[in-house]
């Protein structure tokens, strides 16, 4: 299914954090977001999980998200991977996963055999505390409590912050996979060349508003990147 | 028999661990709330003291036993969940003082109905009393009460433990007493969650009006209030935020308490709650994080 936001504007008290934006994420495709901090980028994924005041249209195919509940929203079919992982230190990595069935939909057993292909560490480690593992494998722990919900949109927002080069690419292979299984992912980064080079297509936010697009073709060319930046 | 340290004797002690065990069970009933919702019920003790005056009103009307205990729990349950509808659920989000000063507003609000209702001397609750009759076990005599309550909380602790571990629901509380806003995102409904710990609270008070009608039949608007201010400084003692800990600090204050008033001479025993408070500065001095909190605080960038 797809996900359509159109006119979407978020206010914090006097602060217009995004102004009128409008994409769609489709199965199968990966949209970046990128901007300077400040560019509205946590604040739009926050519209579209209900955790932030939004006007504007926010759709999953043909039904509406804004104005539900953040569990509503979890719950047919979108899947946040939220900044800073938000994993549970105290419970164990197999709980975390059990977690995220909370935003389930079927009734039929989860394909934990594909979620441990994907990340192998998460079934090595299932037994631990979650905050025992590294910040590497608790990122691959949290999108793996994503994907459990086996969601029809994963949000993930800047899941490479503060993780090591190779644990990166991990995170971005990992990705690659998860579009190939028909998701549709949008994914907020401060990494603009990996990004826009992973992305189908890669929105650059300034101020809250969308400033340019990108293709992946782009993500060598600097002057661009650097523009879309100053604009 | 007699232990040499104090003049307590094996009923004092046994008594002891019965306060302390029931007490434990109104620190996890405050507790399981205050997980979710970040709020002290202060009230709480008179939800014990409703169900107190239904097993009076119950042994008034020469009702079984059983029919008094039914009736207990039907008053606690509904008062729990209207309890949970009117203010808890309204006043969700705001600060912890504002949901405090609330649950101190219904807290003398129930006193002061339970006094228009019932007056200042209550009523008795006399159904129950065979249980403060002694077994003796190997020449000591030790009250029946004593007993029942402390297998009772060893398996309401137990059930609890299972249904927190074993079951969806309870790893649903878990999580939610942990970071409520990350669990509403991964899908956790926030209003069940809240609704179950409420009721599995009230249950436990239900459950603590039986045996505090056992140790104390003359039911007033006042029963259970310092009861609930002991164990509610017993779960600070303990660890407000943390569940074990904080079941194991309202057991250990009630457990002093116990042991205390059963060896002090009764014209001591007025000194207990001195005793008792100044232990707790005493121990928030020392260990400000909780007597049983023994977590370290690792947290990773």
């Amino acid at each position: 299914m797809t996900l359509t936001v159109e006119g979407l504007d978020v206010r914090y008290g006097g602060v217009h954090a995004v102004r009128d934006l409008s994409f769609t994420v489709g199965p199968g495709e990966i949209v970046g977001l990128i901007g300077p901090n400040g560019a509205g980028k946590s604040s739009t994924l926050h519209a579209i999980v209900g955790l932030a005041p939004a006007s504007g249209s926010v759709r999953l195919g043909d039904s509406e998200l804004l104005g539900r509940r953040p569990e509503e929203v979890a719950r047919s079919g979108i899947a946040l991977v939220p900044e800073g992982r938000r994993i549970f230190a105290e419970l164990t990595v197999e709980e975390n996963l059990r977690l995220g069935l909370a935003g389930r939909r079927g009734r039929d057993a989860p394909d934990y055999a594909g979620l441990f292909e994907l990340f192998p560490v998460v079934h090595e480690f299932r037994s631990r505390q979650a905050g025992a593992l590294s910040g590497g494998q608790q990122q691959q722990l949290a999108i793996a409590r994503a994907l459990v919900a086996e969601p029809d949109v994963l949000l993930l927002d800047e899941p490479s912050l503060g993780l090591a080069p190779s644990v990166v690419d991990v995170v971005f292979d990992a990705l690659a996979a998860i579009k190939e299984r028909g998701l549709a992912v949008l994914l907020v980064e401060q990494r603009a060349q990996r990004t826009v080079a992973a992305a189908d297509r890669t929105h650059v936010l300034a101020h809250g508003a969308l400033r340019v697009t990108l293709a992946p073709n782009e993500a060598g060319d600097t002057d661009k990147l650097v523009a879309a930046y100053l604009s | 028999m007699t232990l040499a340290i104090l003049n307590i004797d094996w009923s004092t002690l046994a008594d002891g661990l019965a306060l302390g065990a029931t007490y434990a069970l109104m620190a996890v009933g405050i507790g399981l709330v205050f997980g979710v919702l970040r709020l002290v019920n202060f009230a709480y003790g008179q939800l014990v003291m409703a169900g107190a005056f239904a097993l009076a009103l119950a042994s008034e009307w020469g009702w079984p036993v059983w029919a008094g205990i039914v009736l207990c729990f039907a008053v606690v349950l509904a008062l729990s969940i209207a309890m949970e509808h009117l203010v808890f659920r309204p006043l969700r989000g705001h600060s912890p003082a504002v949901m405090l000063v609330a649950t101190f507003a219904v807290a003398f609000l129930l006193q002061s109905i339970a006094l228009l209702w019932f007056g200042a001397l209550g009523k008795i609750a006399f159904s129950l009393a065979f249980l403060n009759r002694p077994w003796t076990i190997s020449s000591v005599d030790i009250r029946k009460i004593a007993i029942v309550a402390i297998v009772v909380a060893i398996v309401c602790l137990a059930l609890l433990q299972l249904l927190l571990t074993r079951t969806e629901i309870g790893l649903h509380m878990r999580a939610a007493s942990m970071d409520f806003a990350t669990s509403r995102m991964l899908g956790v409904r926030a209003n069940r969650v809240i609704s179950f710990a409420v009721l599995i609270s009230g249950a436990l008070a239900a459950i603590v009006a039986v045996m505090l009608t056992v140790q104390n039949s003359q039911v007033t608007p006042d029963f259970a209030l310092r009861d609930t201010i002991v164990v509610l400084a017993g779960v600070v003692v303990g660890g407000l935020n943390r569940p074990v800990p904080a079941t194991l600090g309202g057991f250990a204050i009630g457990f002093a308490t116990g042991v205390l008033g059963g060896a002090l001479p009764t014209n001591q025993s007025q000194y207990i709650p001195a005793i008792v408070f100044a232990a707790v500065i005493l121990v928030l001095l020392v260990r400000p994080r909780g007597l049983f909190d023994f977590s370290r605080t690792v947290e990773r960038v």
